[in-house]
């Protein structure tokens, strides 16, 4: 049994559910699927109302902040209802004294940043697509450089309210930094693409905003080069925020980040430069490139990129380089955590990116490591496993079962089909 | 019936075991009937205490077919009855499993066994300059599973966090007898992070077997700063001026005047006479910005009416320092007979507020209180005392700890900081979450342990039925979904 989306009766569940509800645009389709109707709740009651219509509709429903990395993983199954969060976008409270701030999924991450500043802090996690939500930035379990420094969303989140497909809302953790009362269902849902719950709020810890802070970088000219530098950097005493890496398949750069109070940034920088050698410049600015993804984040559709994000032991970093030269790949990431982005050109021809796409996933399976296409073109992500192996996928599955039953969240979207 | 179960696991660990790997006699059974937290007693029906993970894995398969609960254990140092055993259970205790597999220095990897000490795991990384982060009290002693279990924090955590921050991978045995391996020796493993919602649940979603830790780099300088105050308010304010001016110390420690009496009574530590409250301030990283910082430290503390302030400025005298700190909780049987020790968290910002509310509810009960915490965080480690020769002191004293809870929630803080919420304070979790947050938690425990097996009866109030999943799925048949078939 299908449910026409547009039939009357479900436009006036989802009418009453929420403030909005329109037909979709050309800008609501979800990596090439239509939806049927796009709900925009205003509030984390109408968020519960427009679950609990769609279940009893029989609906599927797709999460969506800003649509910033709405084209990555597979494409929905089906999308009956777009679950805009773009009008829940505020500020909920900034407890400068207390290190925290909680946020609306929908808001912007720039604003929580501009908030949090006003406190001379900052949430210590790197917008990587310009524009994107604390929402989606949890749900795509996006990190940038300081990730070797502070680590990623697992690490700074400490409470979340979400709605769950049956209209339920259920929060866990809190608004204190140590709590180890019940289960992290944040960690669950970070990361899930929006197949478990849809999060609707959050509370992360913040930090004070460094006084200074410097970029040291130098020139690679090999893997291995770039392995020994980054192992300097990482082994030494100069507390890098950031240990970055960029490869363009035949030179490169390593670029460490430091950040604390001027005299001591200025006396690291020094000690730095004199360890990564003779090439070593320092700047304010981060370097050419800086931590972005080395893909074109606006384009969309078989203009896209085969974007992945490679993970892998830190000494594996010359094999992955030298995979990655092989595959014809630019890279950019966290030499530092053993996070790299790869690129390959959208022009590449489809068994040709089938085949860099396996010779980067082995590289980072010898590494004790995974290689996941993050977005393609559409011809590639039918093509190529999305996302190697997964191990306990099983258990994956079950525990999709009992948060979402009847599969009507983000159906097809995340790993096995999940 | 349950009986003719757990002879089948006993059978089956005979079996698979040494003999001393297998506890069947009463009196030998006894000596497990608690663990850190003494005054919950379950003697259990067997022990077992496997070699290694298959033996393990085997036994956890039998309970799983005899429909038989088991209860993990490490060290048994929880303090909130975590491991109590189960009397018609399995007792699964970890502590033969120790080794250290692997120390990879150019990795930032350690792989360790679930007995292994925390501080052994620190012990073979400091030659390679590193350590392990989380430091809990009992780190001499207690076990990186039993760790990973109650997502153990620290004196140290204010800055680098618990462990569920510095645990990557493990393996692991689903209370169904499946091993399998969460997250990896690389970050962010594709699919959900089950890791995440293993460590910190108390041993009722499985056993781990064999954890990748993350090793951190040893701080190139460490100073440690004792600082004496007239009054825990000052104290309190010179804490929240270091936040204020942006400096994360590694740990920021409070003790008020009965908790440095019983210190100083027990270790003799030998801290500020007559202080109201000292601070214990300790500060790592590179060379210059500890030096910078201390400048800061020394300042702030001054103007917010220290009067004594002693830096550590050998290895020995940091050890004394740390030692009255870490001696507090056994300290206090030197001023009292009994005591419970409380484990709640406020915001930091309402801790004066709520230390006099403390000071208040120990005036009007006349039960009396001694606070140790770490006060970075705001999680607090009140040590209720009490006499329990005396008639309804222990009752009273209770009261008075479950007080300190509500205040706790009252200041949208939590139930527990580190020591977790086991046998102790499942009644507590109603009033920190609401039905539909327990119920939601309790979606986790019905994936991974549908029978309800692993560790029972401990962190939720009630346990939740957890039934057949609704077979209505909307969409793709599972065996697309799998990519095992295609629907034409």
């Amino acid at each position: 049994m299908t449910t026409d989306v547009r039939d009357d009766a479900v436009r006036e569940a989802l009418g009453s559910a929420c403030d909005e509800v329109r037909d979709p645009g050309p800008r609501d389709r979800v990596d090439g699927v239509e939806p049927g109707l796009v709900a925009r709740p205003t509030s984390t009651e109408q968020v519960a109302e427009v679950m609990r219509a769609a279940a009893a509709h029989g609906l599927s429903v797709v999460p969506r902040g800003r649509g910033t990395k709405l084209s990555w993983g597979t494409p929905p199954r089906s999308a009956d209802v777009l679950l805009d969060l773009g009008a829940m976008d505020r500020v909920l409270d900034h407890a400068a004294g207390d290190l925290i701030v909680a946020a609306q999924a929908g808001t912007p991450l720039q604003e929580v940043q501009r908030v949090a500043a006003g406190g001379d802090q900052r949430l210590t996690l790197d917008e990587t697509v310009p524009g994107g939500t604390v929402g989606g930035v949890l749900a795509t379990n996006a990190s940038g450089a300081r990730r070797t420094g502070f680590g990623t969303a697992r690490d700074l989140l400490i409470g979340i309210t979400m709605v769950r497909a049956d209209g339920v809302v259920a929060k866990a953790g809190g608004r204190v930094v140590k709590n180890v009362a019940g289960y992290d269902i944040g960690k669950l849902l970070i990361g899930s693409a929006g197949t478990l719950g849809v999060i609707v709020d959050a509370t992360f810890r913040l930090h004070p905003v460094p006084p200074s802070s410097r970029w040291v970088s130098a020139p690679v000219s090999d893997p291995r080069h770039a392995l020994e530098l980054a192992q300097t950097a990482v082994h030494s005493q100069v507390v890098p925020a950031a240990v970055e890496i960029g490869w363009d398949g035949d030179a490169g750069q390593v670029s460490v980040l430091l950040e604390g109070r001027a005299d001591g940034v200025s006396a690291r920088v020094d000690r730095l430069r004199e360890l990564l050698g003779a090439g070593a410049t320092d700047d304010a600015r981060p370097p050419a490139g800086g931590a972005a993804y080395p893909w074109d984040v606006t384009a969309s559709g078989d203009d896209r990129s085969t974007a992945l994000k490679l993970a892998f032991c830190l000494s594996g970093l010359a094999d992955v380089l030298a995979a990655a030269s092989a595959a014809g790949a630019s890279v950019r990431g966290s030499a530092g955590s053993g996070v790299l982005y790869a690129a390959l050109p959208a022009s590449k021809a489809l068994d040709a990116t089938s085949s860099a796409v396996t010779t980067l996933r082995e590289a980072c399976l010898r590494h004790g490591g995974s290689a996941v296409v993050v977005d393609a073109a559409a011809a590639v992500k039918q093509a190529v496993d999305m996302w190697g192996p997964v191990p306990a996928l099983d258990l994956m599955r079950r525990v999709k079962d009992q948060f979402d039953p009847d599969h009507r969240l983000a159906p097809g979207r995340f790993v096995g089909g999940i | 019936m349950t009986s003719t179960g757990v002879d089948a696991v006993a059978e089956l660990a005979h079996r698979l075991l040494p003999a001393a790997g297998v506890v069947t006699d009463r009196a030998r059974l006894r000596t497990y009937e608690c663990d850190g937290l003494a005054h919950y007693r379950v003697t259990p029906a067997l022990v077992v205490i496997p070699e290694d993970s298959d033996q393990l894995a085997a036994i956890v398969r039998a309970c799983a077919e005899q429909q038989v609960p088991y209860v993990a254990r490490g060290s048994g140092t929880g303090l909130s009855g975590g491991a109590l055993p189960h009397a018609e259970g399995v007792l699964v205790v970890t502590s033969r499993m120790r080794t250290i597999r692997e120390v990879r220095r150019e990795d930032q990897r350690a792989v360790v066994d679930p007995g292994v000490i925390n501080l052994d795991v620190t012990r073979a990384a400091t030659p390679h300059g590193y350590y392990y982060a989380p430091d809990p009290s009992s780190q001499q002693i207690c076990s990186i599973g039993g760790n990973v279990a109650e997502n153990s924090g620290g004196a140290h955590c204010l800055k680098y966090g618990f462990t569920t921050n510095h645990v990557v991978g493990a393996d692991f045995v689903t209370p169904t007898g499946d091993t399998v391996r969460l997250g990896g020796d690389a970050p962010d493993a594709p699919g959900y992070d089950l890791l995440g919602a293993v460590v910190g649940s108390e041993g009722t979603l499985g056993i781990v077997t064999t954890v990748t830790v993350k090793l951190t780099r040893l701080p190139e300088e460490v100073r440690t700063l004792l600082v004496g105050f007239e009054s825990t308010d000052q104290a309190g304010a010179a804490t929240s001026a270091m936040i204020a001016a942006g400096i994360v110390p590694a740990a920021v420690e409070m003790m008020d005047a009965l908790a440095i009496e019983a210190a100083e009574a027990a270790v003799q530590c030998n801290y500020p006479d007559g202080a109201g409250a000292v601070l214990v301030i300790e500060l790592d990283g590179a060379a210059e910005d500890v030096a910078a910082e201390y400048a800061d430290v020394e300042r702030l503390c001054a103007e917010n009416g220290s009067f004594e302030q002693r830096l550590a400025t050998d290895p020995t005298d940091r050890a004394l320092i740390w030692k009255g700190r870490k001696s507090a909780f056994a300290a206090v049987g030197r001023i009292s007979p009994d005591y419970i020790v409380q484990d709640g968290v406020i915001p930091r910002t309402a801790l004066p507020e709520v230390l006099s509310a403390i000071a208040e509810l120990s005036g009007s009960s006349g039960v009396r209180v001694a606070n140790v915490f770490h006060a970075g965080d705001g999680n607090l480690h009140p040590l209720v005392l009490f006499d329990d020769a005396i008639e309804g002191a222990g009752e009273a004293a209770e009261k008075v700890s479950g007080a300190i809870l509500d205040l706790c929630i009252e200041h949208g803080g939590s139930i527990t900081g580190e020591h977790g919420v086991g046998m102790d304070k499942a009644k507590y979790m109603p009033r920190m979450y609401t039905d539909d947050d327990l119920d939601t938690m309790q979606l986790v425990r019905c994936a991974f342990d549908p029978a309800g097996i692993s560790n029972p009866g401990k962190l939720f109030p009630t346990p939740r039925l957890c039934g057949e999943v609704p077979g209505r799925h909307k969409g793709a048949h599972p065996l697309q979904e799998a990519g095992l078939a295609e629907v034409f």
